[in-house]
């Protein structure tokens, strides 16, 4: 029965009450562990098809007669366009249209950052298109950029009102701390440079428009581009069938597009817009920089008595300023806690969300706060942290739906015990050590989502739902549910997603949502199925219903009877069994987030400043894991991602101009296979019990929010200098160990003063 | 000496592109495999990865009247390669975007060192970039393509 209820949804951090409808048969949860499928080990279903390069991403798209867009981009960071004339351009070879501010709403003639859109031109070839962009006559008036955060917030330069939230009273969390930190972090701008670029192909047909994409979103690309372009929602088709990469970055349509689009519809024909490696670096979005200005209180045991955080997030031209006070509310059992966020709106690339946005940043501030309080308390640092273990939501008070913090702090302990042989590693001027830091994120998902379960007469079955797998592993995902509920090996199952006319609703792809918000519906279709499966079983072998289930490919009955199930699904002929599922609701009144702990060893050269990462391990607890497999491959992931944005990736501006100086693969540094250290990934696997027919929660985000403060905290406990700001260049290495060495200095100085004054 | 004939993948193709156009452009646009990806088309990344006589290159910064009467093999032409099964096996990809050229990089490694150490494999397979971070896998995928 269709059933209408109000719930809330959360996607990376915002929370939004909705009415939805679902229309799903409560199911009970499958025992927790390593089940059939479910639980166990299982490489990619697609994973032969994109190895052997037969896997067609938007990038590979090629239709008859399509034509390739280029885009004329700002060079400066704030300027007008006193003068366009794009009469050379069209006039060059292979070229069949222009767009001019104007003509699109992603077109400007006052761009407000390095790289944004002002004009696009379509040809025959790539190379046509860009050489005819040379011809541009663009007559610019320079304008002063706004590059200086903190200048931002004090003129009030802001993408939206200050961020304030306090709980207690902090100044009296201050006057009963028997010791105080306080310290200002800063974290820089980082690129998502996914492999595959943005890009889109636009097709007119009949006043229908079919949008090939690289998207993290089918369905808000088709009700974007069905809004913007005042089109019923059913005349966009979104595609995206395979896709290179995100990271928090393709979410929306982007105005690749709105180009591709209006281009196609002036042309007739099919039009790629693709950005270029360059362009992609400048507007396609970024981890915004941000300063956090931290103070933690705690009394001499270490129970935290305040904190309070002053974030400055350079969101940029546009773009929303994330929640980096988000792990100084959530993580902690402190009463007196003050989070104030401002985003500074700057003449900068606008940010977008990039995996775990605001919790990433956020977590390096407070985790590296924690432990130069715990170095000043002399305490040891996984002992403060468990001493503070918060055992509700202290934001609004209500229950973890599960929370299983203290388990992975439990297995950390073996880990940790390894701190003294790691130290005692330390040679000549290469010191090691090792440091921990938390995580906490959101990752329950919400509905609404759909899948359907289609089963055909040779007993095979396809889920069908105009999802999308980012990379992550998804498809594999569902297909281990739909097996393990139909009592099915895998490769009976194939997956059908990416098509928005092929399909139902589904949800995003971020926020770490996509198990947690689609495995359930998945599950609920494929019961569905075997349902119906199980009723003609019943009529077939005159048994009842109860007594029947489907396991291991058969029909099996109380008393022992086992028939194959294609004996019943022969039956059906050209007819199919046809099951459908939703997602239901999120446990009421109850807080769904994920928990984890990473301990990273590293070893400093005190005389160069290089550090080098060499061992990480990861303990999360995102309830029941469906794919131990690829989850570890997902941790890996993260953690590497981590180690780049920690070590070696920064988006670096001219600072008189506020151009983009790190366009290139060269100049931006992603980490390569050599630079990876060994990484274990645990995971507490078991079931959030409140949450839907799974009690799965996600895992795409949470690897990385603690991997550069545990990396920062390895770095003080081998050297004793505060690492206070990312990228940890030897610059930076070298800057902490000299003021390390001062401090020491001073401190023997007083303690010399102290001697004398005593004797 | 002008060669109007490209081989790929132990065929022979009519060469008919334009001066200036990259191996990549040909390969991917002008015969439709799309096997080998561009990624940032200035070599900076390894996707574009083909074999030029077993040689590993950046095809996005060759241009294809330079190819001459070299074979040219690319993931097309590794469809049956061991390394496949191995990288699914392995589970050494996740947005798989990168991969067809980490597997030609691959190939070259292991037609050279049948039994690369891990250490060979990082040395060799370091122009390859994956920004899902599928590494520790690849490197496992690599140093177990004969199981
Ligand atoms: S696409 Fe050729 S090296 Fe990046
Ligand atoms: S698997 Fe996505 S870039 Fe390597």
């Amino acid at each position: 029965m269709a059933r209408l209820i109000r719930t809330e949804k959360e996607v990376e951090g915002h929370y939004t009450e909705q009415w939805i409808v679902v229309d799903e048969d409560a199911l009970d949860q499958w025992p927790a562990g390593p089940l059939q499928t479910v639980g166990k080990p299982a490489p990619r279903v697609d994973g032969r098809e994109r190895a052997r390069g037969e896997a067609t991403y938007t990038a590979d798209i090629q239709l008859p007669g399509m034509l390739h867009a280029a885009v004329l981009r700002s060079p400066h960071a704030r300027a007008r366009v006193r003068s366009l004339s794009l009469s050379s351009v069209l006039a060059a070879p292979g070229v069949r249209a222009v767009l001019e501010p104007g003509d699109s709403h992603v077109l400007t003639d006052e761009p407000g950052y390095h790289g944004a859109a002002v004009a696009a031109v379509a040809a025959d070839t790539f190379a046509q298109a860009r050489a005819a962009l040379a011809q541009a006559a663009v007559e610019w008036e320079v304008l002063e950029p706004l590059l200086d955060p903190d200048q931002a917030v004090e003129k009030g330069s802001l993408v939206s009102e200050p961020n304030v939230s306090e709980r207690g009273a902090t100044e009296r969390g201050v006057s009963e701390a028997e010791a105080v930190v306080e310290a200002e972090y800063r974290t820089q701008t980082v690129l998502h440079n996914s492999l595959e670029t943005h890009q889109a192909v636009c097709v007119w047909e009949s006043g229908r428009l079919d949008v090939y994409i690289s998207t993290q979103f089918l369905w808000g690309v088709r009700a974007t581009v069905a809004e913007q372009l005042e089109l019923p929602p059913d005349k966009v088709r979104v595609v995206c069938n395979f896709m290179g990469g995100g990271f928090g970055s393709k979410n929306g349509p982007g105005e690749y597009t709105f180009i591709a689009a209006e281009l196609a519809r002036r042309t007739g024909r099919p039009v790629r817009c693709a950005l270029t490696r360059r362009e992609e670096n400048l507007a396609t979005g970024n981890r915004n920089s941000t300063i956090q200005r931290l103070t933690a209180g705690a009394r001499s045991d270490g129970t935290l008595t305040v904190l309070k955080g002053d974030y400055v997030n350079s969101v940029g031209f546009e773009g929303w300023s994330p929640s980096t006070g988000g792990p100084m509310e959530l993580l902690y059992a402190c009463e007196n806690v003050r989070v104030a966020e401002h985003g500074a709106k700057l003449n900068t690339p606008p940010n977008a969300a990039f995996r775990a946005p605001g919790f990433v940043e956020g977590t390096f501030g407070l985790e590296c706060l924690m432990d130069e309080l715990a170095a000043r308390l002399d305490l040891d640092p996984l002992e403060l942290r468990m001493r503070n273990y918060a055992d509700s939501d202290l934001v609004d008070g209500r229950p973890f739906s599960s929370k299983n913090l203290l388990e992975c702090y439990r297995r950390a302990q073996p880990h940790w015990a390894r701190r003294e042989e790691v130290r005692a590693r330390s040679q000549g001027p290469w010191k090691h050590g090792m440091g921990l830091a938390s995580q906490v994120w959101y990752g329950g998902g919400g509905p609404p989502s759909y899948a359907w379960v289609r089963v055909g007469s040779d007993g095979r079955v396809q889920v069908v739902t105009a999802m999308q797998d980012i990379g992550t592993g998804s498809r594999t995902a569902m297909a281990q549910i739909a097996a393990e509920e139909l009592g099915l090996s895998l490769d009976r199952i194939e997956v059908s997603l990416g098509d928005t006319s092929r399909g139902p609703f589904a949800s995003i792809s971020a926020g770490s949502s996509t198990i947690p918000s689609m495995g359930p519906a998945v599950r609920s279709a494929a019961a569905d199925a075997a349902r119906q499966i199980v009723e003609i079983a019943a009529q077939r072998y005159h048994l009842e219903e109860r007594v029947l289930s489907l396991r291991n490919g058969h029909i099996v009955s109380a008393d022992g009877g086992s028939w194959p199930i294609e004996e019943i699904t022969e039956l059906l002929g050209e007819g199919q069994i046809l099951g459908k599922g939703a997602r239901g609701p999120n446990p009421t009144g109850m807080r769904t987030l994920t928990f984890g702990v990473q301990l990273a060893e590293v070893a400093v050269d005190i005389e160069t400043g290089e550090v080098l990462v060499d061992r990480i391990v990861a303990i999360h607890d995102v309830g029941r894991v469906i794919n131990p497999l690829g989850a570890s491959s997902q941790v890996e992931g993260g953690i590497i991602q981590g180690i780049g944005h920690t070590l070696s990736e920064d988006r670096l501006l001219d600072p008189g101009t506020g151009t983009v100086l790190t366009q290139t693969l060269d100049a931006y540094k992603l980490p390569t296979i050599a630079d990876v250290p060994e990484i274990v990934a645990e995971f507490v696997d078991r079931p959030d019990e409140h949450l839907t027919n799974l009690g799965s929660k996600g895992l795409g985000e949470p690897p990385i929010i603690p991997t550069s403060a545990a990396i920062a905290n390895a770095i003080r406990d081998a050297t004793g200098a505060n690492v206070r700001s990312l990228p940890i260049t030897r610059e930076e290495m070298l800057r902490a160990l000299r003021a390390a060495r001062e401090r020491e200095g001073l401190e023997r100085t007083a303690e010399t003063v102290g001697e004398v004054r005593s004797a | 000496m002008a060669f109007d004939e490209l081989r790929v993948n132990g065929g022979s193709y009519p060469l008919a592109a334009a001066v200036g156009r990259t191996l990549a452009e040909t390969l991917r646009e002008d015969l439709g495999l799309t096997g080998t990806k561009v990624a940032c088309g200035e070599g900076h990344c390894g996707a574009c990865t083909v074999l030029l006589d077993g040689v590993p290159t950046l095809s996005c910064i060759t241009l294809v009247h330079t190819v001459g009467n070299r074979d040219v093999t690319t993931i097309e032409g590794l469809r049956e390669h061991p390394l496949v099964a191995s990288f699914v096996r392995a589970d050494a990809l996740q947005c798989g975007f990168c991969t067809p050229g980490q597997i030609v990089s691959a190939a070259a490694l292991v037609a050279a060192i049948p039994s690369p150490t891990r250490e060979e494999v990082r040395h060799a397979m370091s122009g390859n970039l994956c920004r899902c971070g599928a590494y520790p896998k690849i490197e496992e995928a690599v140093v177990t393509w004969q199981d």
